[in-house]
This record gives C-alpha cells, sequence and structure tokens, in this order.
C-alpha cells in the first residue's frame, strides 16, 4: 500500500534521446492508474523506472514520500508482471510463486501458506506441481500474477500483462484482474497501448505520446472532454470522426452540413487565435438514424449512401464515404486508428431497430452539441479550453 | 516417391562412407591392441590371436597410471577453473555494456586463433624461471588461457538466447543481482555450460603440444604424451601394442563423456532456437 509520486520525471539515454519528458504524476494509495500509448510512446520506460529497471535521469520518484532514485528493484518492494510472463522454466508453478518469498528468507510454513492462498484466489491449486511448459496461456499469466501478489508488496507494476492472451481471454482476465486489485486494495500502474483495457480498468488513464503526457484522468473525462485530437483519436472505438470544416460567420461548414455556432461551438468560434479551418470531430455514437429519432430540433442532419454496414448485435455500425479529402494530421496517425486513406469517412454507430441497409441511402441525426473542434496545427481542442 | 526414396538411398550412401573413414582408423587401433605382438604384421583387420596382454602390460606401466592420474587432475582442474570465469566474462559479454567489450572480445578471438606452437618456447622460458616448469599448474595456466576463448564464446551464445525479462524479474521478486545469476540464468544455463564444460575438458584431454613441451618427468606429464615415451620390450621392438592399447584406454573417457551427455550437448546445441 503505497502513494507513489513521480515528480518531473525525465529519461534521457546518453544518446540524447528523451524517451520520457517531464512526467508529473501523483498515485494515490490504493489507485488502479493506467498509463497508455502507441508503442514508443515511453509508457514502458515510465514502468521501468518506477520498478527501478532503468535509472531516471532527472526529477524524483516517492513512495510514501521516501526518495527512491537509487535504490535497487529489490529495496522498492514492488511486484511486477511482464507482457511475457517472465516465468522461470526451470521451476514449478509453487516454486515460481514462492521465489519472492524465498528470496525475502520466509519460513518454510509460512510460504507454504502464502502460496497457497494466492494459488487459491488464482484457481491455480492444481497446477502447483506443474512447470511453465505445461500450462496454457492463461494459466501462465495467471501465475505470474501469483507471483506478484504473493508478498503482499506495496505496488504492483504490470506491463501489458494480457497482450498475449486470444480476445476472449482477455477480457475475462481483464476483469479478474480488476476484481483482484480492488479487493486487494494494491497501489497498482498498468501499461497498455490498448484503449479498451485502459478504459475499462483504471481510476485514471494517463495518455501518452512522444515520452509527453497528453492527459491524465477518469476514463469518462478523457472520453468526454479529450484536451487535443491524439487523445479524441486514441480514445473510443470506433475512433472519433474527423472531418475538415470552415468557421463562418455563425455557421460551421462541415461536410455533413452546416452547424450553427451557439453554446459551446459559439464559445470556442470565438476564443483567441482561431483559425477559419478547423478539424471537427464527432463520436460515432453521437450518430442516429434520423426516422428514429423523435426530437430532432437539436441537431443536425445529413443523408449519405451506406458503403458497408456491420451489425454488433446491441448496435450497426454504418460506414460512409464524405465527397471531400481525408484530415491528415500528424496528431491522428500516431493514435492508432486505422491508415486514412484519401477519402474522407464517416462511421456511425445506430440503433439495431434503424433500417439502414448496405447501398441505400439513409438520413442520420447527430448531436450538434457533441461536436468537437480542434485546431489544425496544434491539435488543441478548441472546445474544451 | 521415387526422388524421396532416392535421396534417402543417397543419404545413406554418403553417411555409410563418412562413418567408415572416421571409424576405419579407430576400429584398426583398437584391433591393433588386442593383437598379440607376433601377429602385429599380419594384416588381419581381425585379430587372429586375441591378447589383452597390451593392457595388462600399460596398466603395471607406473609412468602410463601416473599420466592418466595427471591427465584427469589437470583436465578437470581446467575445465573447471576455465567454465567458472568463462561462465561469468560471457555474461557480461552477453548482458552488459562495458567499456572494452569490443577489445575483450577481440583478444579472446586473437587468444583462440593463436598458433599454439609459436608460445612454445617463451612458454618454456617463463616457466623454467617461474619454477612453474613441470607442474600440474604449467599446464592448467596455458590450458585455462585456450579453453577461456571457447568457453566465452560458447556460454555468452547460450546467455544470449535467454530472454532478459527473467532476470528483470528475478529483480523484482527481490534478487540480488547475484541471486538473480545464480538461481535463475545458471540453471538456464546449465545444458550450455555443461556442452561447454565438455569442450573444455576435451580439449585439455587432448593436448599434446603443451604435455610434451613444458614436462620433464612423470610430476605433470599427461597420458598422451606419457604414450610417446613408451618403449618396446627390447630396442629392436615397436611399442605398438601398448601405444594402440593407451590410445585406446584414453579415448574411452571422452567415449563415455558424449554419450552420456549426448540429450544434454544436443539440447545444449540446439535449446533456444525455438521460441519456447
Amino acid at each position: 500500500m503505497a502513494e507513489i509520486v513521480l515528480d518531473h520525471i525525465t529519461k534521457r539515454y546518453a544518446d540524447g534521446t528523451v524517451a520520457v519528458d517531464d512526467f508529473d504524476v501523483r498515485i494515490a494509495d490504493h489507485e488502479f492508474v493506467i498509463l497508455v500509448g502507441p508503442s514508443g510512446c515511453g509508457k514502458s520506460t515510465t514502468l521501468n523506472m518506477i520498478a527501478g529497471l532503468e535509472d531516471i535521469t532527472e526529477g524524483e520518484l516517492r513512495v510514501d514520500g521516501r526518495r527512491m532514485n537509487e535504490k535497487a528493484p529489490r529495496d522498492r518492494d514492488m511486484a511486477m508482471v511482464f507482457q511475457s510472463y517472465a516465468l522461470y522454466p526451470h521451476m514449478t508453478v509453487r516454486e515460481n510463486i514462492a521465489f519472492p518469498l524465498k528470496l525475502a528468507k520466509m519460513g518454510r510454513e509460512e510460504t507454504q501458506e502464502r502460496v497457497e492462498r494466492a494459488a487459491g484466489l488464482l484457481d491455480l491449486a492444481p497446477y502447483l506441481d506443474r512447470k511453465p511448459a505445461a500450462l496454457s496461456g492463461g494459466q501462465r499469466q495467471r501465475v505470474a500474477m501469483g507471483r506478484a501478489i504473493v508478498r503482499d508488496p506495496k505496488a504492483f507494476l504490470m506491463d501489458e500483462p494480457l497482450s498475449n492472451l486470444d480476445a476472449k481471454l482477455r477480457v475475462q482476465m481483464r476483469t479478474s484482474i480488476s476484481r483482484l486489485q480492488k479487493s486487494l486494495g494494491t497501489t497498482t500502474v498498468y501499461v497498455t497501448h490498448d484503449q479498451t483495457e485502459a478504459m475499462t480498468l483504471g481510476d485514471r488513464i494517463v495518455i501518452m505520446r512522444a515520452g509527453l503526457i497528453q492527459q491524465i484522468g477518469p476514463p469518462q473525462e478523457l472520453y468526454d472532454h479529450p484536451r487535443n485530437l491524439f487523445v479524441a483519436g486514441f480514445i473510443g472505438s470506433p475512433s472519433m470522426n474527423v472531418v475538415p470544416a470552415r468557421l463562418e460567420e455563425g455557421l460551421l461548414r462541415t461536410p455533413i452540413g452546416d452547424i450553427p455556432l451557439r453554446g459551446r461551438l459559439g464559445r470556442a468560434a470565438e476564443g483567441p487565435d482561431v483559425p477559419r479551418d478547423v478539424i471537427a470531430g464527432i463520436r460515432p455514437e453521437s450518430f442516429e438514424d434520423a426516422s428514429l429519432v423523435h426530437d430532432a430540433e437539436e441537431g443536425g442532419t445529413f443523408t449519405g449512401t451506406v458503403d458497408l454496414l456491420e451489425s454488433m448485435g446491441p448496435e450497426k455500425l454504418a460506414y460512409f464515404t464524405l465527397d471531400t479529402g481525408a484530415v491528415r494530421s500528424e496528431h491522428l496517425s500516431e493514435a492508432g486508428g486505422e491508415e486514412a486513406g484519401e477519402e474522407c469517412r464517416l462511421v456511425a454507430q445506430l440503433d439495431p431497430k434503424s433500417g439502414a441497409r448496405r447501398g441505400q441511402p439513409v438520413r442520420l441525426w447527430y448531436d450538434t452539441q457533441a461536436v468537437h473542434l480542434f485546431h489544425p496545427k496544434t491539435g488543441e481542442n478548441l472546445t474544451e479550453r | 516417391m521415387e526422388a524421396g526414396r532416392r535421396s534417402v538411398s543417397g543419404w545413406t550412401v554418403a553417411n555409410v562412407v563418412v562413418v567408415l573413414y572416421a571409424m576405419v582408423p579407430v576400429l584398426w587401433i583398437a584391433s591393433l591392441s588386442f593383437k598379440d605382438p607376433s601377429t602385429f604384421t599380419d594384416g588381419s583387420f581381425i585379430p587372429r590371436k586375441w591378447t589383452l596382454g597390451n593392457y595388462a602390460g600399460i596398466f603395471t606401466n607406473a609412468d602410463f597410471v601416473r599420466g592418466l592420474v595427471n591427465s584427469i587432475g589437470i583436465g578437470l582442474i581446467s575445465t573447471f577453473v576455465a567454465i567458472v570465469f568463462g561462465t561469468m566474462a560471457a555474461y557480461a559479454v552477453a548482458r552488459l555494456t562495458f567499456p572494452g567489450k569490443r577489445l575483450l572480445i577481440g583478444v579472446s578471438l586473437l587468444i583462440a586463433m593463436f598458433p599454439q606452437i609459436s608460445l612454445v618456447s617463451p612458454l618454456f622460458q617463463i616457466e623454467r624461471a617461474l619454477g612453474l616448469f613441470n607442474t600440474w599448474a604449467g599446464l592448467i595456466l596455458p590450458y585455462i588461457t585456450f579453453a577461456l576463448p571457447l568457453t566465452i564464446y560458447t556460454l555468452s551464445a547460450f546467455f544470449r538466447e535467454i530472454p532478459w525479462e527473467l532476470e528483470k524479474a528475478a529483480k523484482m521478486d527481490g534478487a540480488t543481482p547475484f541471486q538473480a545469476f545464480w538461481q535463475v540464468i545458471v540453471p538456464l544455463a546449465a545444458p550450455g555450460m555443461v556442452t561447454t564444460a565438455i569442450l573444455a575438458f576435451i580439449f585439455c584431454w587432448n593436448d599434446f603440444l603443451f604435455a610434451i613441451s613444458l614436462t620433464s618427468s612423470d610430476a605433470a606429464r599427461t597420458a598422451p604424451a606419457t604414450i610417446s615415451f613408451f618403449t618396446g620390450s627390447t630396442q629392436f621392438e615397436d611399442p605398438t601394442g601398448s601405444i594402440s592399447a593407451a590410445a585406446v584406454v584414453i579415448t574411452i573417457p571422452i567415449v563415455i563423456f558424449v554419450l552420456f551427455f549426448q540429450r544434454r550437448i544436443v539440447a545444449g546445441l540446439t535449446s533456444g532456437a525455438v521460441k519456447g
């Protein structure tokens, strides 16, 4: 149980590359914090610096108020779960889980008891005498978890622990990690590149890009109020639709219709140094089949031909092509969304009762107040500043 | 199907040729070692008159027995020291970055390539000056020198294949660097270490050049060198039988080693080749 403070931490390698730049986060006791971002954003480096596997170039790492920068990993009392699980192949499951206790010179009986308890918690009891090679991926993952929880550390550090599992198991393990963390109450830092894991697991998300923190906040806040185009594109699946837009007198001209500049859009347009050409972003779920919307007052409509229709069960995803060029921005390409083509595409998440059919035109309603405006150069969210 | 069968028979022929080529001299020596002295020159592959006299002869020869003891002792000590230091050096080469790493690798390669014959005279002079001539240490030192590059090279290849994350995991689990190395890395590198140890031992065991040049009596003379001092029972007689018997005797430990550790060696040579 511990509070972890990363006080303006920077990682600079000998060749001058900066992997993590001025990372400043205070992780509260019991908190579950997710570091998320595309590969190479510095999230694993940050985790390794907390663990002590990499040196901190600048800044201070404090755990419960004590400086940790110079402490060896074993003196930090943190447990880590690796992406590859890093189980010791020459030891049985029991020996693997007991290894941290053996190094801590714990008595045999207590070791035994703790291993059994951890194994019980993770449904590993029948496999205690097997070697890791004889286990399935999910079981190996649980052994790695067991090795982390057995010594009751101050914090769990998890480096993409689920990315080697298949989709279904990943969802299962996600829930059990979440439940385990809640019941143990151990401070946890979790690294992932998967925005779904970030959204579902974390109390708070730290979203990173190129070594810099983009935004910190609870999942819903990041989703509703992305600070910039990168966060907007990264969080949410399918990703936010982005279309080129132009601010004119009292109107926002977009390929999906003109939107009156009222409310937050109006305030955004009046802000200082707002260019005429902006990027408009609107989430797929802000659309609906116009025939299913009774009160179509507050909103715009747009008619398009459905290119592709995916029925997901609880919803339908309709894809459209707009007759305008796609938005190109460095802030989007890194966000991990699908590669933007030449044409501007749009995804709408519709109610399953929608009559939309492939190749047929459909009239869509969208919530004009859910539109975000982004600065085309800086990527800043103009509607959130 | 036809092509497959033809290639199988082709391989069979090739294998038989290679095995015969390798085995005939060995079998010839073995055959000689069982021949009665009167039939050495009869040219028959299978001895006409079997005898164990040659073997009985060499084991009553105190020099040869002493040579065997020297060989085993010197071989084991050299191998042990080479493995201990080689393991540590190989680990450093495989895992750490330190100034002079390339130089170290370069120098050890250089030592492995160095023609040993060119070192014999200087070593002879140095060892005589230092009082190491004709002692176990006088042979162990050069053996370690030449076995180390071999062990460093082979073992660093093994260490490179052990996932680094295991070591990080051990550190996170509370291990000191030495504990991580000893309890996690070494057990995983064990097949590699056995393989390397055998190769190093064979190198020491087989050496003749240093053994003959740096010894003057049976205080440190190893078996291969002792054999060259065999004499016939009279000055008109060649010690063919004893030499053959002794050659067979010193081959046996190697054969046993390899047979015993064969699976280990093969496992060691291929382990980590496939992601497990």
